[in-house]
């Protein structure tokens, strides 16, 4: 079976609210047994177990942690990414529900490796209902002895979707708009106040104890060649058990969404919420993976009722109120094509508009600011890829 | 940013006088400190409600008929959303992705998360909030 037990091992099996239930398990042993080893060696374990980032943007965590432990400055950061605002995706909110402490243990072992003195969780506002659970955790830890003077202190977002984006995280973290911030300087060099920052998903940085416990050979041993590990998806729509499973990476998204989750009659599955994939039933047998699809692991199914173009026209009505208004080609290009789909929607669309749709899609992918601009129109061009006759039907001649 | 979000918790809203004290002692603009409070939907620059219902309108919560839970909401209290009742007891608001999509159709009441809603559960759920 593809179903595996890495980043989710601890959840419903230790008491959240319990530290002891933890230790019992093993924890905090990865963390005693990285700091035995130097920073470079930790980070050299990360990089040769081939995790890459949970967040949707797959980037090698290990390079990430390297180019922050050399940035020069004695003042670094670590981050973790707890604004999980991506339609679909509520495999964090669930991790940080069931087991806390892995993920402190995680981002300790991140200070370690980078040599960041303070780390933020940054919480989205929409999960302010695990802010005690969660501060409890981190007080345990370090009434404990776990932290070693290391300091993690929670930031809660206030409602923006932008702000799972890694700059504009960084700009709400210094108290402003959470504007998307132009790169290079990239945050390993220069991030949050202008200091060696890295970031990283909550998930992500569930890999790193087991990682430092059984060796990059053990994690590196599953999934595919350019997608190490296992990855957490949120699965949800039409069908019968909707929530959080962990998968081989390279598992089949038919085996997921047919044998496990049970969803029938599919029609197409939306992957990696607003700024995913569309895959049409017949592809059901596409790997999930980097190399293929993945984004944050939302997976949300559509059955054989619904309506290709109801569908893009709520992704994209999502992406138009969230775009932070920076770039023109995300604040213009979201609304005018908002405003095509829904003629589409009517059946009032003009002929040439299928080429316009497509013109401002690779547009906007090609000069938006980041990533929200650059992916918003997946959806567009896979929809105009595979259902392109259904398009055309909604023209008046 | 987080004495915007005291204001919010104090008085409901950011008024304008908070925002034009806060850019005197930031040495900001009144423009900027504007700009972060109307930024963010969870810091709101008009009066709500004592209870702020936040009912998710994304596409998962729309696949399990999250229509049907907004307008028994709407019903219930007799506003549209965006609107605030008159004794100043609720505002109903539409929001994006509250990540509950396992409980869909789901809502937030203030920092309060109620999923697998009905039309039928509305009233009792609302019946908590004074």
């Amino acid at each position: 079976m593809p179903q595996a037990r890495v980043v989710l091992k601890n959840c419903g099996v230790i008491d959240p609210k319990r530290i002891a239930t933890f230790v019992e398990r093993d924890g905090f042993k990865a963390l005693a047994k990285a700091r035995q080893m130097t920073p470079e060696a930790v980070i050299n374990e990360v990089k040769a177990s081939g995790l890459r980032g949970r967040g949707g943007a797959g980037f090698p965590c290990g390079l990430k942690w390297e180019g922050a432990r050399k940035a020069p400055g004695d003042e670094k950061y670590v981050i973790c990414n707890a604004d999980e605002g991506e339609v679909g995706t509520f495999k964090d909110r669930y991790i940080l529900e069931k087991d806390p402490f892995t993920l402190i243990e995680g981002i300790a072992i991140a200070g370690y490796a980078i040599g960041a003195k303070m780390a933020f969780v940054y919480l989205r506002a929409e999960y302010h209902y695990l802010f005690a659970l969660l501060r409890s955790a981190i007080n345990q830890a370090k009434e404990s002895g776990f932290l070693n003077g290391f300091s993690i202190e929670i930031r809660e977002g206030a409602g923006a979707y932008i702000c799972g984006e890694e700059s504009g995280l960084m700009e709400s973290i210094e108290g402003k708009r959470g504007e998307a911030r132009y790169r290079p300087p990239f945050p390993t060099t220069s991030g949050l106040w202008g200091k060696p920052t890295i970031i990283n998903n909550v998930e992500t940085l569930m890999n790193i104890p087991p990682i430092i416990q059984n060796g990059a050979g053990w994690f590196s041993q599953m999934g595919t060649d350019k997608s190490k590990g296992t990855k957490v998806f949120s699965v949800s729509g039409d069908v019968a058990k909707p929530g959080v499973y962990e998968l081989v990476l390279g598992s089949k998204l038919r085996e997921l969404v047919e044998e496990i989750v049970g969803a029938k009659d599919v029609k197409f599955v939306q992957i990696g919420g607003a700024t995913g994939r569309i895959i049409p039933a017949h592809n059901l047998e596409t790997p999930l993976a980097f190399e293929t699809v993945l984004g944050a692991g939302a997976v949300t199914v559509f059955n054989q009722s619904r309506d290709i173009i109801d569908i893009i026209y709520r992704t994209i009505e999502f992406l138009q109120e969230e775009s932070c208004g920076k770039c023109t080609p995300c604040r213009q290009g979201t609304q005018v094509m908002l405003e095509m789909l829904e003629r589409f929607a009517m059946g009032e669309a003009r002929p040439r508009e299928i080429r316009d749709l497509e013109d401002l899609s690779r547009a906007m992918v090609i000069t938006s600011l980041c990533g929200l601009g650059q992916a918003a129109p997946n959806g567009v061009l896979d929809s105009l890829q595979y259902y392109r006759n259904i398009y055309e039907s909604r023209v008046k001649a | 940013m987080a004495r915007l979000k005291e204001a919010q918790q104090k008085f409901g809203y950011i008024p304008e006088e908070v925002i034009a004290e806060l850019a005197a002692a930031l040495d900001l603009s009144v423009n900027e400190v504007y700009g972060i409070a109307s930024f963010y939907s969870f810091l709101s620059t008009r009066p709500l409600g004592r209870n702020v219902i936040r009912v998710c309108q994304s596409l998962p919560c729309y696949l399990r008929n999250s229509e049907m839970i907004i307008r028994a909401v709407a019903k219930e209290i007799g506003i549209e959303p965006g609107e605030t009742t008159a004794d100043g007891r609720f505002s109903l608001e539409l929001t994006n992705c509250i990540g509950q999509c396992d409980r869909a159709p789901a809502m937030m009441i203030n920092g309060d998360v109620h999923g697998d809603l009905t039309p039928e559960k509305i009233a009792q759920i609302l019946k908590k909030y004074k």
